[in-house]
């Protein structure tokens, strides 16, 4: 018995962490959320690509490396940790995992080999499934798609959205359409992108096997959520690291501040509170893999969870900083930031525990 | 990630769950037809290995190895089935392993088997009015005269005081050493002339604690465990076993499931509680918690058994995270009863035998208790997050 990353999970994590500690300073980050040097953002997507990421849950057969869902937590917790400026929940993790499952044969064979090669690029749009804000929502009909889908994550460079209706049909549709509008969100969080589309009569290739099959859809937003929640975490890891050695330096009435328990006990709590959300997480993302019975459960929980705890670290960690906590010039917000934007993707953490207490029959 | 304990501990968990088969619907208590005394059931369970497994059978306990994966094997089917445990307190769970690391071979003859056996009921003797979190500067003053022990001061918060045969005493004496090393660890003899006990009643009503007064307690000499000055170490060897026993994992599991079958049992104006949005929504934030906390044992149970694997800040927060969920969880109970869930002791209208209440309290005592939750903080944040100690005050006068 072992519950853990393995050594392999863990050494790729930290070839991301290292990647993203040695390349991406919160001044990269501050230019690259600014949008002011586009060189320098694709030089490290592409350091970061060069890693793997995007060949990681690929089949073997489609030429990629036919990781599981736990890699990919790995992974997702490095880029957490350096609040990696790149697509990964949605390119990388829910659109492998909707080919595979809901792909036909012909479909799997066009696009999973390019996503590997990082030849083709996917953006995901699945929020109107969960809750459809305002006016969105898509109709598909006779083979085209109308209507609204707000954020889409992983949208930048996209060749392709992967989207849904209503009833969690899901299908492609082609950035190149004419009649698809692409309308770009500023949210919180500069350190990835979010996109609007405006679909009428859009082409959409259909994956087959989720027609009248809802189960797929589920299983795309369990695995996002489960990724969304391993970038808090690591995020969070983070937020604490840096508060705890800022209180080790910071002095303030001839003692450095971590010597207060006002504070070491703010630093205690972060940690006693994020410490079990590694297990809960993990454990997720293996039911995820072996145990499907659990999973959606356990992906809603540790969703809503995980959320919670990362508010709380994002706030307590900034307080830590004092007033410095709350200038752009530390870069702590990027992290806050980036926490606020994954609460709130793929479900909040109201709704994700709705859909727990549903699923255990608790609403009649 | 591998969950599976192997083939091994599969046939295990297996005459684990026979013997659970065999002995389903056990009591202790006399109108039961499955009757059995406490310390029978006990001496069955050492027998089968389920308890006292890595104590040599020498000194009444199961003579084989240490294995937590059975541990825990045994915890969850006893659980699942609500087979009794074996005894636990304060003998079991602390003078025993103390004695083990820290006994002569006499001690050990004479005070594990009976103490297993639940024959020997012991008490701690560690806290004083003054001595609480700041546990060392405790002052019960023991002197050597005529080759024995004279003691004389005052312990606090002493529980089961009134059924023990024996306490495990920090005593002072070494009254030059420095306050850490001039603590002894003595064993002393509860119907010793000159000790006085008084029931202190808690919150919840039962006197679950004592004040126990010294006077010229004499016990002999080789009473002492450890050498005169290593009380503090000897204590704390196994100290660290009840901050990780307070809040059972498997406990709070069953919690839960009491409070998810109570919200479908009650009702407002015929609605079931569990229907109610926002309480079902905070029973939803508890059980995501229960599930974390589930997780986190299992991973701290894999440290154990996969040398490497470091959680060590995992371990710290298990009293602290562990004891402020029961309290929300039993507070969540009493909050979704209402009115009804004020009830308490005996009353009509009463709800599971008025529990809610009483672990509601009983855990904000294990919040204090134990190390209080905020030295645990100091804990986690000095040993585990490496931040410093509060500088030390000048002495004050």
């Amino acid at each position: 018995m072992y519950f853990g990353l393995s050594e392999e999970q863990n050494q790729f994590q930290d070839y991301v962490k290292k990647f993203l500690s040695d390349n991406v300073s919160v001044d990269e980050i501050r230019k690259i959320a600014n949008g002011d040097d586009q060189k320098l953002h694709d030089d490290i997507k592409s350091g970061l690509m060069n890693l793997g990421l995007s060949s990681l849950l690929i089949p073997e057969n489609y030429g990629g490396l036919g990781g599981d869902l736990l890699s990919a937590v790995s992974i997702s917790q490095g880029l957490g940790t350096g609040v990696g400026p790149i697509s990964f929940a949605g390119s990388y993790v829910m659109t492998p995992i909707a080919l595979s499952l809901g792909g036909n044969d012909d479909q799997k064979d066009k696009y999973l080999p390019k996503i590997a090669s990082n030849e083709i690029k996917f953006g995901v749009g699945l929020s109107e499934y969960v809750a459809a804000r305002e006016d969105s929502g898509i109709e598909l009909n006779k083979g085209k798609a109308s209507g609204k889908a707000l954020f889409v994550i992983d949208g930048d460079d996209a060749d392709f959205f992967i989207l849904s209706d209503k009833g969690g049909t899901m299908f492609i549709v082609d950035k190149n359409d004419k009649g698809l509008e692409v309308i770009q969100l500023t949210t919180v969080d500069k350190t990835r992108l979010y996109l609007e589309l405006n679909l009428k009569n859009v082409k959409a290739e259909v994956l087959q096997e989720t027609e009248n099959n809802p189960f797929i859809i589920q299983k795309v937003i369990d695995a996002g959520r489960i990724i969304l929640s391993a970038d808090s975490l690591g995020a969070s890891e983070t937020m604490i690291e840096k508060a705890v050695s800022y209180a080790k330096e910071r002095k303030q009435f001839n003692r450095v501040i971590g010597s207060f328990q006002a504070v070491k006990h703010m630093c205690a709590e972060m940690a006693a509170d994020l410490e079990p959300c590694y297990a809960m997480l993990w454990q997720a993302a293996h039911s995820f893999d072996h145990d499907p019975d659990e999973a959606r459960l356990q992906a809603c929980q540790a969703k809503s969870h995980i959320a919670e705890v990362a508010k709380m670290v994002s706030k307590k960690a900034t307080e830590v900083h004092g007033g410095m906590g709350f200038t752009d010039l530390l870069g702590l917000h990027y992290w806050f930031k980036r926490i606020g934007l994954n609460r709130q993707i793929l479900g909040g953490p109201e709704l994700v525990r709705e859909e727990a207490a549903e699923l255990q029959g608790f609403n009649q | 990630m591998n969950l599976e304990y192997g083939p091994e501990y599969e046939d295990f968990r297996a005459e684990v769950i026979d013997f659970c088969k065999e002995y389903e619907g056990i009591s202790f208590e006399n109108t039961s037809s499955k009757n059995v005394s406490r310390s029978e059931w006990q001496k069955i369970l050492i027998e089968k290995g389920f308890i006292a497994r890595a104590i040599p059978k020498e000194y009444g306990g199961f003579g084989g190895e240490t294995d937590i994966i059975k541990s825990r094997i045994i915890a969850t089917e006893f659980s699942k089935a609500k087979i009794p445990g074996g005894m636990g307190g304060q003998g079991i769970d602390m003078l025993v392993p103390t004695l083990l690391e820290w006994g002569t071979e006499e001690q050990k003859q004479q005070y594990i088997q009976p103490t297993l056996h639940g024959e020997m009921i012991w008490c701690q003797g560690y806290s004083e009015p003054n001595a609480g979190s700041d546990l060392a500067s405790l002052q019960t003053k023991g002197e050597l005269k005529d080759g024995n022990w004279v003691i004389n001061g005052q312990k606090i918060w002493t529980s089961t005081a009134q059924y023990s045969q024996m306490m495990f005493c920090l005593v002072r004496t070494e009254p030059q050493a420095p306050k850490h090393s001039g603590i002894s660890f003595i064993l002393i003899p509860m119907d010793t002339p000159g000790i006085e006990i008084r029931p202190l009643v808690d919150m919840t009503l039962n006197a679950g604690f004592n004040e126990v007064f010294f006077t010229d307690v004499t016990v002999p000499e080789g009473n002492i465990v450890g050498k005169r000055g290593d009380g503090w170490s000897v204590a704390n060897s196994v100290l660290g076993h009840e901050r990780g026993s307070l809040a059972d994992p498997n406990a709070t599991m069953n919690r839960l499931n009491t409070l998810i079958n109570m919200m479908k049992e009650e009702t407002i104006d015929g609605r079931r509680l569990i229907d109610i949005p926002s309480y079902r929504d905070r029973l939803m934030q508890v059980q995501g918690k229960v599930m974390a906390n589930q997780a986190h044992s299992l991973r701290l149970l894999s440290s154990k058994i996969n040398p490497g694997q470091n959680v060590k800040l995992g371990g710290m927060i298990q009293k602290l995270v562990g004891t402020e969920l029961r309290h929300e969880m039993e507070a969540l109970a009493i909050d979704v009863l209402g009115e009804i869930g004020t009830l308490y002791e005996e009353t009509p209208r009463l709800k599971e035998n008025g529990s809610f209440q009483f672990h509601y309290m009983y855990f904000l005592g294990l919040i204090i208790g134990g190390g209080t939750n905020q030295i645990q903080k100091n804990i986690i944040s000095e040993r585990g997050l490496g931040m410093p100690k509060e500088p030390k005050v000048q002495e004050a006068s």
